[in-house]
């Protein structure tokens, strides 16, 4: 207990570090045209792979450099910062609704809808992920909404696994059969007691997600595949930087640490909130 | 006992497999633009587009054509490759050593990075030492292989250019492979010149792909040997007077190991999936990069057999892990 305490008490600066650099490069997406320094999509040859400020030959208002177009890669890293969040967002969540519904059906019920399901979650679990998610968004077309749809339709079975478990130990304990007995039916009882029970998996799991869609999200626009190419994203950002590496390595640096620092920060943020509301630890 | 529960896992996996073949084939089936109409030259007839069509079966109904394919891939035919005009199976086999050698080199150095953390982790439990390991473990795992890639051609790539960043091999050499595992056979012809060519292009790609699962064996493993660490047997051999490393060798590890096993067999299978953009990050000739340009291509045969061959590793390895289970286990061994 003492131990869980102080473990607890060591994660909180490294979560409010994770929280500050979310918060930071989220309201920064948000307020993308005001903050950012220069156009994200004007190309300037004259300007081309600028060194970022504290080197020899940059330019004062390009604080990161320039790729070989002469775009500013602050101004870029900013507004691919909002493809990155909006889908963060909107695929966990799709991911999270199918994937939570599913296991919280086969985990309560068992019997066929668990087999079925499990069978379902097999299949899906043969795919190589990154391959399907290509695939996917070859077939759906590119754009947002593809990319969306397709990690939704990928992680869904990440949700369902565990929710699924825990569904099952909470259905074999007392207070479902109490309800049972009091007369409540079998979909109340899931919705109203099964269900409040996993929503602190749930919620862990969706912070997971987020920082695993952003990762997705670079892997096809760096494999171009995701976004239309005239959108600055943080994975073709990584394209043309490692197309340019010995030129400007600025270009793939830059990106590379917020990728990083973002997918960091998900983590620790669904790792603290699985301590948080883990019972025993708590 | 094993036999039953051996043709159940078969059975399982062959429901699997045949899941899989149905969801890629409608998947793709369902994909817009024409796949012949991108083989075509500009200025081909409709007659010409027709014959084409006919030729790759795809005149048919989807279900017909689903069941034409499905009893090729039974008696071995996975089609022709649309792009490349070849025979599927063929092209996939000459790819898959690549994959298998740079997934098989990752599982090996994740398993030895990974188990040599646990063990000192164990050892020094309590210490800085294994603050710095769960530290180091943590963004292991955290990070994935794609930005491990990224960061490994930045490091050893760019800033200490000790590595090759691309392909699998320096293409001025002459290669007497008669497999296409180059990487094994090299060693074993003792060309061990062509041997350190070949790992220097497979050492980055190979620890992007072994870090995030040499994280989650360090973390597992430790904590179990933790566990058994406390246990009467243990306290008996340190009494007998062997030292910590050796209690941990000898006596924990045996029975620590067993929970690791069953993770490391699914984790492998995450890794295999990996390969995928980690070949394209690297451009390694492998499957995973050839899968990538079937689907920019739309060469459908070509799609269909790389997932199915995937999917046939995966469970594959599933249930070898599951059979090393139950043979190890003692509890299901005399079940």
């Amino acid at each position: 207990m003492d131990e869980a305490r102080i473990a607890r008490r060591r994660l909180s600066p490294r979560l409010w570090l994770a929280g500050g650099w979310l918060l930071l490069a989220l309201l920064a997406a948000i307020f993308a045209p005001l903050v950012a320094p220069q156009d994200p999509l004007a190309q300037d040859l004259m300007l081309e792979r600028l060194p970022p400020f504290w080197l020899d030959g940059a330019e004062p208002g390009y604080w990161l450099g320039t790729d070989s177009l002469g775009r500013d890669l602050l101004s870029r890293l900013i507004f691919g910062g909002r493809i990155a969040f909006i889908v963060a967002f909107a695929a966990a969540i799709a991911a999270c609704l199918v994937g939570s519904t599913l296991g919280l059906v086969a985990g309560y019920f068992g019997g066929w809808a668990d087999r079925i399901i499990s069978r379902i979650v097999d299949v899906w679990m043969a795919f190589p992920p990154v391959l399907f998610a290509i695939l996917l968004v070859a077939v759906l077309g590119t754009g947002l909404s593809s990319v969306i749809l397709a990690i939704g339709i990928i992680d869904w079975t990440r949700f369902c696994r565990v929710i699924r478990a825990e569904a099952m130990g909470q259905s074999r304990m007392d207070y479902v059969e109490n309800a049972r007995i009091a007369g409540y039916g079998r979909i109340g009882i899931m919705l109203r007691e099964v269900l409040p029970n996993v929503v602190p998996s749930i919620v862990a799991l969706l912070s997971l997600e987020m920082g695993i869609a952003v990762i997705v999200e670079a892997i096809l626009s760096f494999v171009n595949l995701s976004i239309s190419t005239d959108d600055p994203t943080w994975g073709g950002i990584i394209a043309e930087g490692r197309l340019s590496i010995h030129q400007a390595w600025w270009v793939l640096v830059f990106p590379l640490i917020t990728l990083i620092l973002t997918v960091l920060s998900f983590s620790q943020f669904g790792e603290a909130l699985k301590t948080r509301f883990d019972p025993v630890l708590r | 006992m094993l036999l039953q529960r051996f043709l159940i896992r078969l059975l399982t996996m062959l429901i699997t497999l045949f899941g899989v073949a149905v969801v890629v084939f409608v998947v793709i089936r369902v994909a817009p633009g024409d796949p012949i109409a991108m083989m075509l030259p500009p200025g081909a007839t409709d007659a010409d587009i027709d014959r084409l069509r006919a030729l790759y079966g795809l005149d048919k109904t989807i279900v017909q054509q689903f069941f034409i394919w499905l009893s090729g891939v039974v008696r071995g035919d996975f089609g022709t490759s649309i792009s490349l005009r070849q025979d599927v199976l063929g092209l996939v086999f000459n790819r898959l050593p690549a994959t298998l050698e740079l997934a098989i080199v990752a599982l090996i150095m994740a398993v030895a990075l990974g188990g040599t953390t646990a063990v000192l982790g164990a050892r020094e439990r309590g210490t800085v030492v294994e603050a710095g390991i769960d530290v180091a473990s943590g963004a292991a795992l955290s990070i994935p292989d794609f930005l491990w890639g990224l960061v490994l051609i930045l490091l050893f790539g760019v800033l200490v250019p000790i590595f090759d960043i691309s392909g699998r091999v320096s293409p001025q050499l002459d290669l007497p492979f008669v497999t296409q595992f180059y990487f094994f056979e090299s060693i074993l012809r003792l060309r061990l010149d062509l041997t350190w060519d070949l790992l220097k292009h497979m050492l980055m790609p190979a620890i992007a792909l072994a870090l995030p699962l040499a994280a989650i064996i360090s973390q597992l493993l430790k904590q179990s040997l933790k566990e058994v660490l406390d246990l009467d047997y243990v306290v008996l051999a340190r009494v007998k007077g062997f030292s910590e490393t050796q209690v941990i060798l000898r006596e924990a590890l045996k029975n620590a190991a067993l929970p690791t096993l069953t993770l490391v067999g699914v984790q492998f299978t995450f890794l295999i999936g990996g390969t995928v953009i980690v070949e394209r990050l690297f451009s390694y000739e492998g499957l995973g990069n050839m899968a990538i340009d079937a689907v920019i291509n739309r060469d459908l045969p070509l799609i269909q057999g790389i997932v199915l061959v995937f999917a046939l590793l995966f469970v594959l390895i599933n249930l070898a892990v599951d059979m090393m289970y139950a043979l190890l286990n003692p509890r299901l061994r005399h079940g």
